[in-house]
């Protein structure tokens, strides 16, 4: 035992040295970036070629969280927090209910469907391509005056002259949705069907042997035993929502009628980026949105924790204490008798 | 009997459902690749048609001849991903490689920070990244979007987790006692072994490195460092209004490499896109 602790302390300097490369570029390129964006939000960092080392750029001296208070009563910010939300759970619904339905009929061995493979592949291509090509493509495929949608609503006589699809606010957005929609759906099904193929069969033979139907094998085995991968989809479907920037920003221009698709990250882009170069504003709203991300992606962490594992543990605790308790009294009484 | 009736029907409306799906996925990227080959006439009589013409070249003239060119965003995303990807992959293996290995002090700690900050997105350190490129005037330098590959919180994880049940220590014992450097064993024994996750790994890095359109945009205002998806926003411009047979070019010779990319590969990629968030 001795020599083996001697043998770990005389490598274990390794550890340190094999983590450097990985902690040197994390705290370059990702902690001091955040921390830094964080601080401009506290400045007056503003206007192209400025940095916080330019006179006037530094902390704000009457009012610390003037750029705070300015974003969020910011009514065009609010329309974009407003939009990504609506955005994201309008597109995400669909989605994991899709994959969920794929998984079912994927995973009964009662029904089995030939070619599940070629389907995956299929379904799964939407997401490999490059998201600013998919936004000008459907940019064009809804043009006008002759799109190919325009095209095809005509020939098929749903519509006599085109439209002027994005001319209206829902259907921008409705685009949008239908595109994130589109290009993840494959994504969660491939997900979901390997947390259920990493379920026990026995669990299924014996539900079968039970005669349980396929929605009661589907609602009461299948639901609760991919609890983790429903979370693990959920929260980063919910960050990368939240974060949604290259199809809203490509698909049409400025963002559409009353910014009907500008989102947070676009908002933040066009705030530092796009002509204005507000870098104090654009900072203060980044740290809104990173504060909402850890809020949200910590409670969904806790509702969907495990609660039986959570009671198991409290139990045990519980049972500890219990033990201890026991322990004690015999103790006094021990001592008593003493 | 009636059971196996049931099941017919089930079966049909599933084969029905998949297939009206896969026109879904299908039918707007062979729109795209048809309408490249046909000439912007053509398109503005009838945007949709199955059969491809014969105006390919011509549309590839009209593209190149103004602002889009697919060859210099070519070169610059292939420099960046396959950098990125080498980077990425490399250093999160030799990270999980420290903390699989070895004892050391912080070792738990040092995960655990891994996991809290795997899902910190890059938009919000943006405007610090920014100020931080221009400070150093590397804003239109690669380099930045490749040297911060080398910290990949989440592929480190995902490392990790595979090397526990396929790297047995007694192998990097064996090798300390035929008296190779520690370093050394990694590089010759480790990395061998860590061969098929590092293979899904770099293939998840490199088309995510490809596709990244933010970090590009923000810090890249030449044109001659511009990567294919700024190059593609190009063609959301004025000068391609009217030059609907070029734009859908562009955006065909855009996507041409990933479709051909995932027809060999998508096995692959699929089967990782499952172990990704099983061990993930």
């Amino acid at each position: 035992m001795k020599n083996k602790n001697n043998i770990n302390a005389k490598y274990s300097k390794f550890g340190y040295i094999f983590v450097i490369p990985f902690t040197i570029a994390f705290l370059f390129f990702m902690l001091y970036p955040i921390f830094y964006t964080a601080f401009i939000g506290f400045t007056g960092l503003k206007g192209l070629g400025n940095t916080i080392s330019t006179p006037g750029m530094g902390l704000l001296k009457e009012n610390l969280f003037k750029n705070f208070k300015d974003v969020i009563s910011n009514g065009t910010f609010q329309q974009s927090m407003k939009n990504t939300v609506k955005m994201w759970v309008l597109n995400f619904i669909p989605q994991i209910l899709l994959a969920l339905l794929l998984t079912s009929w994927f995973t009964d061995k009662r029904s089995k469907v030939q070619g599940e493979g070629i389907f995956k592949v299929i379904f799964y291509l939407p997401n490999i391509i490059t998201a600013a090509t998919v936004a000008i493509l459907f940019g064009a495929i809804f043009g006008y005056p002759m799109g190919p949608m325009n095209d095809l609503l005509q020939r098929f006589g749903f519509i006599d002259e085109p439209v002027h699809f994005f001319l209206s606010k829902n259907i921008a957005q409705g685009v949008v949705i239908f595109i994130q929609t589109w290009m993840w759906y494959g994504y969660t099904t491939v997900n979901i069907i390997a947390g259920v193929n990493g379920i026990s069969p026995e669990i299924f033979e014996s539900a079968e042997v039970d005669g349980a139907s396929r929605t009661q094998t589907f609602f009461q085995i299948t639901l609760p035993n991919i609890k983790t991968i429903m979370l693990f989809i959920l929260v980063t479907s919910l960050i990368g929502g939240l974060n949604m920037f290259d199809i809203p920003k490509l698909l049409v221009t400025n963002s559409g009628p009353d910014n009907a698709t500008k989102t947070t990250s676009v908002f933040i882009y066009d705030q530092a980026f796009a002509g204005s170069y507000l870098y104090n504003k654009a900072g203060a709203a980044s740290m809104i949105m990173f504060l909402i991300i850890v809020i949200l992606s910590a409670v969904l962490f806790y509702i969907m924790r495990d609660k039986d594992e959570a009671a198991l543990k409290k139990m045990k605790k519980q049972q500890d204490k219990l033990r201890l308790a026991e322990l004690k009294a015999q103790e006094l009484l021990n001592g008593k008798g003493m | 009997m009636l059971d196996n009736k049931e099941t017919k029907i089930i079966k049909v409306f599933i084969y029905i459902v998949c297939v009206i799906l896969t026109v879904l996925s299908i039918l707007p990227f062979w729109i795209m690749i048809v309408n490249a080959t046909r000439s912007t006439t053509q398109i503005q009589q009838h945007a949709v048609s199955l059969m491809p013409s014969t105006y390919m070249m011509n549309n590839f003239k009209i593209l190149t001849g103004k602002s889009f060119n697919p060859m210099v965003g070519f070169k610059n995303s292939l420099i960046v991903s396959t950098c990125a990807t080498l980077c990425a992959t490399y250093f999160s293996t030799l990270t999980a490689y420290a903390v699989v290995v070895y004892d050391w002090k912080l070792k738990n700690a040092f995960f655990s920070f891994v996991m809290a900050v795997m899902m910190i997105p890059a938009q919000v350190t943006m405007i610090g990244f920014y100020q931080m490129a221009y400070k150093l005037g590397l804003t239109n330098s690669l380099l930045m979007l490749i040297l911060p590959s080398v910290a990949a919180p989440s592929m480190v994880f995902f490392m990790r987790q595979y090397m526990i049940p396929s790297l047995p220590l007694e192998i990097v014992q064996a090798a300390r006692i035929d008296g190779a450097k520690e370093f050394y064993t990694f590089n010759i024994i480790a990395l061998p072994i860590m061969k098929p996750a590092i293979a899904t790994q770099a293939i998840f890095s490199f088309v995510s490195s490809w596709n990244n359109l933010f970090t590009p945009m923000v810090l890249l205002t030449k044109q001659e460092k511009y990567t294919m998806p700024i190059m593609v926003s190009l063609l959301k411009g004025d000068i391609y209004k009217t030059e609907y047979g070029a734009v859908y070019m562009g955006l065909t010779l855009t996507v041409l490499p990933l479709i051909i990319v995932y027809l060999f590969l998508a096995k692959y990629i699929v089967a990782g896109v499952a172990l990704g968030s099983v061990k993930g």
